[in-house]
């Protein structure tokens, strides 16, 4: 008989993300009990472990990046895991928040914190416990090395079943008609 | 049609006249393309068309076939090309797909889907050209041109209009709209004009018309962009 596999060491996280790529893998429904054979998760919304174990296996980003906190998450990521996936537009290409890149930064948070109508003594919150924004948003392979991309906004759960599979499985990942999908 | 060559091991016939890619859309053998369109004389800007003619690399929509040769075109090495090609597409401009109303139906997008593009690879470039929103029934986004110059060639040469140009260049190349104020609005286009059919991707939008397709209807949800040329041309 075969001796018991180790369980794969999965982290995941949301930088500037929507969490929406996190709810599309919670799609592939009963099969996380088959996907729970074969990975433990790590640090990840889904846990309540605050920092990326060194020995990682898999991480899994989703989300661009837009303040420095992103920046800093992202390297630890890369630090400890053996494998960067990028999931969904926002990881891959900055996504929808990147429509900001051709605003000031300045300009925005002016209009959202200071002159929008409605606000009292408005004023752009400057707490040091607050990240900065960056001044544009960034898809993260410009910070790091992405060993694997998931295209999709996000992507289907059958999309993140067929990578997640075809990785364990040693196979370079493919999607086919169907399941490839940037919206 | 008497005369053949040879694409991909398959023989295509030809008339005179005739380039690779007429008659291989004609055999109902898609070769990837963004800038060719049979109602056009070929343009060969954006070079997806590209093929190894006896061993050396052309554009299939320019260059004549000729009795005898050989063609390579769905091979991995010029996969690979046209996937970067795609690639450097992308990043020059904001192709945020999820809020595009022309995702499902874009040309330039099913071409990706094809070649399996996971990701753009390359750092973006984040274009800013202001929409053009001046015409009462359409609306331009400048950031999604790849510069095919369909466009142009339907409003010059069907539309006798002239409403488009291409200008600037190097990387600064961009759409411009002909009329002393830039605005589409000061043209004499219409939604009747072939130009405004045309686009192969996001930028000549009909107002109001709002992701009108269902998911799953659109036209590249039924069938991938390779199985198109036999629905549409092949015999
Ligand atoms: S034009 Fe095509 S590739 Fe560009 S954003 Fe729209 S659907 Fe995507
Ligand atoms: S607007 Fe569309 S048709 Fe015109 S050049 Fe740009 S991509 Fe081509
Ligand atoms: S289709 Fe031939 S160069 Fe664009």
């Amino acid at each position: 008989m075969n001796a018991p596999k180790k369980k794969l060491k999965v982290a995941t996280t949301s930088l500037a993300g929507c969490f929406g790529c996190h709810m599309s893998l919670l799609d592939i429904d009963e099969r996380l009990f088959t996907l729970l054979e074969h990975i433990e998760f790590d640090r990840s919304p889904l846990t309540d472990i605050k920092t990326v174990s060194p020995d990682c296996d898999i991480g899994i980003i989703e989300g661009g990046l837009c303040n420095a906190e992103n920046v800093h998450v992202l390297r630890e990521f890369r630090d400890n895991c053996k494998i960067l996936i990028a999931i969904g537009a926002c990881a891959i290409n900055g996504g929808l928040p990147a429509q900001r890149n051709h605003l000031p930064l300045t300009t925005i948070l002016e209009e959202v914190y200071h002159t929008s109508p409605g606000l009292s003594n408005g004023m752009i919150p400057n707490d040091p416990e607050l990240p900065l924004p960056l001044n544009k948003v960034h898809p993260i392979h410009e910070v790091v090395k992405i060993d694997y991309f998931m295209p999709g906004c996000p992507p289907s759960a059958d999309a993140i079943w067929k990578v997640l599979t075809d990785l364990l499985a040693g196979k370079e990942p493919e999607l086919g008609h169907g399941l490839m999908h940037y919206d | 049609m008497s005369q053949t060559f040879i694409l991909d091991g398959k023989t295509i016939p030809f008339a005179d006249g005739q380039t690779i890619m007429q008659a291989a859309t004609q055999a109902g053998v898609f070769i990837p393309h963004l800038c060719y369109h049979p109602d056009f004389k070929p343009h060969g800007s954006c070079k997806l068309c590209t093929v190894k003619v006896n061993g050396r690399q052309t554009a299939s929509c320019t260059m004549r076939a000729m009795a005898g040769m050989v063609v390579e075109s769905d091979t991995p090495e010029i996969n690979a090309e046209r996937l970067t090609l795609t690639q450097m597409l992308f990043v020059e401009g904001n192709h945020f797909c999820p809020s595009c109303e022309q995702s499902g139906n874009c040309q330039l997008q099913a071409t990706a889907y094809h070649l399996g593009m996971m990701s753009p690879h390359f750092d973006h470039f984040f274009p800013n050209r202001a929409v053009d929103a001046s015409h009462p029934e359409v609306l331009l986004d400048f950031n999604r041109c790849i510069l095919c110059s369909l466009c142009v060639r339907a409003s010059r040469d069907v539309d006798g209009k002239n409403v488009f140009a291409l200008s600037g260049r190097g990387i600064k190349t961009h759409l411009i709209v002909n009329a002393k104020s830039g605005q589409l609005a000061d043209t004499h286009f219409t939604l009747d004009d072939k130009a405004a059919q045309v686009c192969p991707v996001g930028v000549i939008l009909k107002k109001r018309r709002g992701f009108a397709v269902p998911i799953g209807e659109r036209t590249y949800d039924k069938q991938p962009i390779s199985a198109t040329v036999d629905a549409a041309e092949g015999n």
